[in-house]
């Protein structure tokens, strides 16, 4: 199977039963399911024992990951031995930095857990250091930009135009894309201002985020629709993959599409683009192999 | 020479010149006196009084009429009432003296109705539909010997409006039946007005009594100030999974006629319904039911050509109905009466809520999943009946309690006019409706066994407990067209 793009990631409160039972009818690509700052810390135990019991009862049918707590904090070994025998796709590690990405790795391998890792930046020094930090473990998937905490970090006053984070956006993206993982967006946090989500996500969209964290079920549609593949993107994808099928059958290493190479990565992103689309068949998952 | 009374001519007498009328004399109408009224009407033990229900929560009149009828010592009353709101829980003392015996309603809500449920009604309540109560008074099932109408506003001789006046209520389309049929028509209003008032929803020639009163009701319980489109993300995905349904109905179309509730998620629809009509330059025929601001919105922005209006929901209605043409009054007959031709059955989509459904479709909207009563048909049943297709939109779950049973606790809605279920687990449609299923088949509509949910539903949540009653039948649930659907038993305290 090809590694999904995730073009929404919904938080859901750990905390909270109604939502949790709901999660996954709600639309988003993605969960996370957050132990770490929608939780109260007198509710970190209370909030563990719900994600356990709702993960091990309900059967979803969307990918979870959980947030954890950071590496600073007394919960971060204790979130993860809570959810280790959990089916979820990963963790979203906050704070990101290269000593909790390191930890967090080493604990994974010696569990011999197969989880992903999406690398919360949200401080300036994790920001400056992004390329290095998400290079320190095989398991990160993405990179996702956490604007409010870093914009308290850097002093920056938070801005609904969010010029201010124009800049590591920016280095976010280009971080993932030099990795060929996603770049993630901060979420909108004016739940009511859906033309402001729209805006945001447009324009977080044409600076090359592959996605965006939401923080309301009522931002799900938009921003799906507007991370979803044009027309003209699924047909170019069709044909690709229609070529690679011909490439296979003559036993072809290669083939072109009005005269550009495709290789490996566009096959992906050709196939990625009909996931999105809901136009991927089964029978594409043999097209690489 | 049927007119004559079957009299031959030659035995025709004409009046002589000393027999001559003179000219007449406007009755005197007005009364400030209740308790005399009472005693004019000459109201005797067993006798039947009807009242509307407009002003809904914030009513003040059914309460200020019985007790004074209570004071007058008159027991055994049948009591019409369109239907009962928690304001009327006043009323449990003159069911425990007798005064009201029996009663006759669409819907009940708060202490009243659990005072009945649990045996306080010495008599028997009977549950209609709005449509059905129309019906029965038109055709004279039901006799009222006076009907207490309250009137927003209403001049000297009994012109009535509910448009106008500190309380109003815009159309009084529920107590039409009452005010042509009962014996004594009693406008009761705080505001009277110069003559001639207007637009009139009840004339003069159907008022015998105008009685003036301090205050008909409480303006924020009549109406809500606003009505808002659920934020519940469950109720939206419910509702956008609903306009997909109707897609797939092929109705959407231009002339589609549409009836949704007041309810969070049936306005949430109605919401996304404007956008896609919008989207797809879809012009509507008419909407109808209890009217809210939405559908006035609509109205003006010409997706609909007219709107009928059987009750106003928020102040932006009544603004509506006063300016607007288009904006129809409309009678209970006229929307629900089986025995007439009625709105209801040139409706194309219903969308209506539910305390609960069974594996046969069946609603229930009467009682609450304690057993007590907490509601009623209202319009449920005609619009079920009528419509080309009815949709029910509901979560599987309230308050951790499966919406699907195998059997309602009382059927209110029969499930043979009960045409699609979405919940945000799955869309259910009646097995009866092959058409549609074959149509959601084409639209690649994902359904559902409603058995298969059911199932789904207890596994999260367990088979709830069986609700203790007692012996005794305390009601009856009464379809439209005058049959008995179900009883309705006492529940034990």
């Amino acid at each position: 199977m090809i590694q999904m793009n995730y073009r929404t990631l919904l938080f859901i409160p750990g905390n909270n039963p109604g939502m949790l039972q709901n999660s996954d009818i709600l639309g988003a690509d993605g969960l996370i399911i957050d132990l770490e700052d929608a939780v109260a810390l007198t509710e970190k135990d209370a909030a563990r024992t719900l994600v356990r019991e709702y993960l091990t009862t309900f059967d979803t049918t969307t990918d979870v990951f959980i947030r954890i707590n950071p590496l600073d904090s007394p919960y971060f070994y204790e979130d993860l031995e809570a959810i280790k025998d959990l089916d979820i796709k990963g963790i979203v590690l906050p704070k990101a930095g290269i000593e909790p990405m390191e930890k967090l790795d080493e604990y994974l391998n010696e569990n011999n857990l197969e989880f992903d890792i999406i690398a919360l930046v949200e401080t300036a020094l994790g920001l400056e250091l992004a390329l290095d930090i998400v290079q320190r473990s095989k398991r990160v998937i993405g990179i996702f930009l956490g604007a409010e905490d870093l914009t308290l970090d850097l002093g920056a006053k938070r801005t609904k135009e969010s010029k201010e984070i124009q800049y590591a956006r920016s280095r976010i993206i280009a971080a993932s894309k030099a990795l060929g993982i996603q770049a993630i967006d901060t979420p909108f946090t004016d739940t009511d201002d859906i033309e402001g989500l729209k805006i945001d996500t447009q324009n977080a969209k044409n600076l090359g985020m592959t996605g965006k964290t939401v923080i309301s079920p009522r931002h799900v549609d938009e921003v799906n629709t507007l991370f979803s593949p044009s027309k003209a993107d699924i047909e170019y994808a069709l044909r690709v993959v229609e070529g690679v099928k011909v490439a296979n059958e003559k036993g072809l290493g290669a083939f072109s599409i009005e005269g550009k190479m495709i290789d490996k990565p566009i096959i992906l992103r050709a196939l990625n683009t009909l996931k999105l689309s809901g136009q991927y068949k089964e029978e594409y998952d043999e097209l690489l192999k | 020479m049927n007119y004559l009374n079957n009299k031959e001519l030659k035995d025709v007498k004409v009046i002589s010149k000393s027999e001559y009328p003179s000219k007449s004399v406007p009755k005197a109408k007005i009364t400030k006196d209740l308790s005399s009224l009472i005693k004019e009407l000459g109201l005797n033990d067993g006798a039947v009084l009807s009242f509307h229900h407009h002003l809904r929560n914030g009513d003040k009149v059914l309460n200020l009429v019985m007790k004074e009828v209570q004071k007058a010592g008159i027991k055994g009353i049948t009591l019409v009432a369109s239907s009962l709101f928690p304001a009327h829980e006043e009323l449990i003392p003159l069911l425990e003296d007798g005064t009201i015996e029996n009663i006759v309603t669409s819907y009940i809500s708060g202490g009243l109705g659990k005072a009945i449920s649990h045996g306080k009604l010495k008599g028997h309540i009977i549950m209609q539909s709005h449509g059905g109560r129309a019906r029965s008074i038109l055709n004279e099932e039901i006799k009222i010997d006076a009907a207490f109408i309250a009137s927003p506003s209403a001049d000297k001789m009994g012109n009535i409006s509910g448009v106008n006046g500190i309380n109003s209520c815009g159309t009084l389309g529920y107590a039409i039946a009452d005010g042509l049929k009962a014996k004594k028509v009693i406008a009761v209003t705080d505001s009277l007005l110069e003559y001639p008032n207007y637009p009139a929803d009840i004339t003069e020639d159907y008022v015998d009594h105008v009685l003036m009163v301090e205050s008909i009701g409480l303006k924020e319980g009549i109406v809500s100030g606003t009505t808002k489109v659920t934020k519940d993300p469950i109720g939206l995905k419910i509702a956008k999974d609903t306009l997909k349904v109707m897609e797939a109905t092929g109705l959407l179309k231009d002339g589609i006629s549409f009836q949704s509730g007041a309810g969070g998620i049936s306005l949430a629809v109605t919401s996304y319904l404007r956008d896609y009509m919008i989207e797809n330059n879809i012009k509507g025929s008419f909407a109808s039911g209890g009217i809210t601001g939405y559908l006035t919105d609509m109205l003006e922005e010409g997706l609909f050509t007219s709107l009928f209006d059987v009750q106003c929901f928020d102040l932006k209605a009544i603004e509506s109905l006063k300016k607007n043409p288009n904006h129809l009054r409309m009678s209970g007959s006229l929307y629900g009466n089986p025995e007439v031709s009625s709105v209801v059955d040139n409706l194309d989509i219903v969308i209506l809520g539910a305390t609960e459904i069974d594996t046969d479709f069946n609603v229930n909207v009467t009682t609450g999943s304690d057993g007590v009563l907490m509601g009623g048909s209202g319009g449920h049943q005609d619009t079920a009946a009528g419509s080309k297709v009815s949709i029910i939109v509901s979560k599987l779950f309230s308050s951790r309690i499966p919406f699907i049973k195998d059997r309602v606790d009382v059927i209110t809605t029969p499930g043979s006019t009960i045409d699609i279920l979405v919940t945000e687990r799955g869309i259910c449609v009646n097995p009866l409706r092959q058409d549609l299923i074959e149509k959601f088949n084409e639209a690649n509509l994902k359904i559902v066994d409603i058995k298969e949910l059911k199932e789904y539903a207890e596994k999260i949540m367990g088979e709830p407990k069986t609700i203790e009653k007692g012996e005794r039948i305390i009601g009856l649930s009464e379809y439209r067209d005058g049959s008995i659907i179900d009883y309705i038993y006492e529940v034990k305290e």
